[in-house]
C-alpha cells in the first residue's frame, strides 16, 4: 500500500497540479493561501494582473482589521503571502481552453503550455461593462474612460457625460465636478438605482444635468471623442450632443464567456453553485464574483474563495483515499 | 517613484539616456492606479520573453514627463497610462489608457520582430 499519495506517480508530469485555481482576485488569491498552507498543491492562472478588481480600488476602508489600505497593496500582500506557502502564479496570460469533465481537469494557456489537475476552482470574476456602441473601443483613452480618478485631470473645464445610475456613476459624476465644467448624467431608467445619499448629492451639484431613460448609441469624432449621439428610449428621439468625455459606469459582468456550455450558468451568465461552491461537475468550484450571489465586496469574496479551498481539500483527500485503497 | 520592478526613468537626462542605449525601448508613463497597475505587471513578465526590448515607467506627474506629455504622438491622450515604444530613438508607436497583453505584444511584435525569447514558465519546474 502506497502510504504518500503521489499524483505524479500516474505518469502525469511536472505540470500537473492538486488544484488550479482560475483567477487571482480576492477570491482566488484566499484560495491560493488556504490550499498551499495545507499543502495542496496550488497552481493559480489568471489572464490580467493580479488582483483583480482590487487594482480597480484607490482606498478599501472597510476590510475588517485594515482601516485604510489601497486596493494594490491589498492584492500583492495577498499574492505574496499565497506564494510564501507555496502557492505558484502565472499572470497575465491567456487561457486558450479548459477541459473540466473527468477526473483529471486540463488548462491550456497561451496556445501551448498545457497544465492539469484534479480539481480547478474558478475565481474569474467580472469587468467593466462597455456600453458597445460604435466607437467606443476607438475612442477609449481619447474620451472615453472608465476611471475618473485615473483620467478626471485631463478634463479640467471641459463638459463631460458620466454615464450609470448606480452608486459608482453618481459618485464618480460629483468627484468629476471638481475638474469639469459640466457634467451630464445619462441613464437607461427614468430613476436612479444608486443609494438615496449619492442620488441627492448629485441632483443638489448645480454643475450636474440630468438625461433620464437615455442611452448613448454613438461615439463620434477624429484624433479624440467630440460628439455622442443619445437616443431616449421611450420616445426614439435621437440627439447629438458635442462633448469632450464620456465616463462609463455602468456595472460589471461576471467573466464567463468561456465557461459557454461547460458548467451551468444561470439567465445572467454567474456560475451557479451550492453552498460549499461546488458546481455541477465533480471537482469544480467556483468563488467570487463570477458566481450567482447578492453581494459583491472584497470580504465576500475571500468568504467564498476560503469555502472553495476548504471544499476543494476535502475533495482531493478523499480522491487519495480512494487511490490508496484502489492500490491495496 | 513608481512601486514597480521595472527600471525607473526619472528624468529628462534617463529618458534621454536610456533611448541612445537601447535601440527598442517600451516606456509607461503613468500613476499607480487601476488602469496603470497592470500594464505594468504586464510589461514585468514580457521582460523575460523580449530580451533585446527595455522595458521601463515614468511617472506623469514628474515635471521632466513632459518628454512624453507633450509628444506630438500623445497629442489628444486623455487616458493613463500614456504607452510610449521608441525604436533607434523614434516613436513608433504610442497608446492610450489600459492595453491588455495582447495588444502590447501585437505591438512589440510589428516594431521588434525577432526578438522574441521563448521560455519556460517561470515558477514551473
Amino acid at each position: 500500500m502506497k502510504s504518500n499519495f503521489d499524483l505524479n506517480d500516474m505518469g502525469l508530469g511536472k505540470n500537473h497540479f492538486d488544484v488550479i485555481v482560475v483567477g487571482a482576485g480576492a477570491a482566488g488569491l484566499t484560495a491560493g493561501i488556504y490550499l498551499s498552507r495545507a499543502k495542496v498543491k496550488t497552481l493559480i492562472v489568471n489572464e490580467g494582473a493580479v488582483g483583480g478588481q482590487m487594482v480597480l480600488t484607490h482606498e478599501i476602508a472597510n476590510y475588517p482589521g485594515v482601516e485604510n489600505i489601497s486596493g494594490y497593496q491589498l492584492a500583492r500582500n495577498m499574492k505574496s503571502q499565497a506564494i510564501k506557502f507555496g502557492c505558484t502564479i502565472k499572470s497575465n496570460i491567456k487561457i486558450t481552453s479548459m477541459q473540466l469533465e473527468g477526473e483529471v481537469k486540463k488548462i491550456v494557456v497561451n496556445d501551448k503550455d498545457e497544465f492539469t489537475a484534479h480539481a480547478v476552482i474558478i475565481a474569474t470574476g467580472g469587468r467593466s461593462r462597455t456600453i458597445g456602441a460604435p466607437g467606443e473601443d476607438k475612442f477609449k483613452g481619447k474620451g472615453i474612460s472608465y476611471c475618473a480618478t485615473c483620467d478626471g485631470d485631463f478634463f479640467q473645464n471641459k463638459e463631460i457625460i458620466v454615464v450609470g445610475g448606480g452608486n459608482s456613476a453618481l459618485e464618480e459624476a460629483v468627484s468629476l465636478t471638481n475638474y469639469a465644467s459640466n457634467v451630464t448624467i445619462v441613464h437607461q431608467f427614468d430613476h436612479f438605482q444608486a443609494l438615496e445619499y449619492y442620488v441627492e448629492e448629485a441632483k443638489n451639484n448645480p454643475k450636474i444635468d440630468f438625461i433620464m431613460e437615455s442611452e448613448i448609441v454613438e461615439f463620434n469624432g477624429d484624433e479624440k471623442l467630440k460628439n455622442v449621439i443619445i437616443k431616449n428610449m421611450k420616445t426614439s428621439e435621437i440627439n447629438s450632443m458635442n462633448i469632450d468625455g464620456v465616463f462609463i459606469f455602468i456595472g460589471y459582468v461576471p467573466n464567463t464567456n468561456d465557461l459557454d456550455g461547460l458548467i451551468n450558468l444561470n439567465e445572467k451568465r454567474e456560475i451557479v453553485v451550492d453552498q460549499n461552491m461546488a458546481t455541477n461537475i465533480p471537482g469544480i468550484y467556483a468563488a467570487g464574483d463570477s458566481i450567482q450571489k447578492k453581494y459583491r465586496q472584497v470580504t465576500t469574496a475571500v468568504a467564498d474563495g476560503t469555502i472553495a479551498a476548504l471544499s476543494v481539500s476535502e475533495y482531493i483527500n478523499n480522491l487519495k483515499k480512494e487511490f490508496t485503497a484502489a492500490e491495496i | 517613484m513608481l512601486n514597480t520592478n521595472l527600471t525607473h526613468v526619472l528624468s529628462k537626462d534617463e529618458h534621454e539616456k536610456l533611448l541612445n542605449e537601447n535601440e527598442n525601448v517600451m516606456i509607461c508613463c503613468g500613476r499607480m492606479g487601476p488602469m496603470c497597475i497592470p500594464v505594468y505587471e504586464t510589461m514585468e513578465e514580457l521582460e523575460s520573453e523580449y530580451d533585446s526590448v527595455k522595458f521601463a515607467d515614468m511617472e506623469f506627474d514628474i515635471p521632466d514627463a513632459s518628454v512624453i506629455r507633450n509628444l506630438p504622438e500623445t497629442n489628444g491622450f486623455a487616458g493613463l497610462p500614456f504607452v510610449v515604444y521608441y525604436k533607434n530613438g523614434k516613436v513608433v508607436e504610442a497608446t492610450s489608457s489600459i492595453q491588455s497583453r495582447d495588444q502590447i505584444t501585437e505591438i512589440l511584435d510589428e516594431h521588434f520582430s525577432s526578438i522574441k525569447v521563448e521560455t519556460s514558465i517561470p515558477g514551473i519546474k
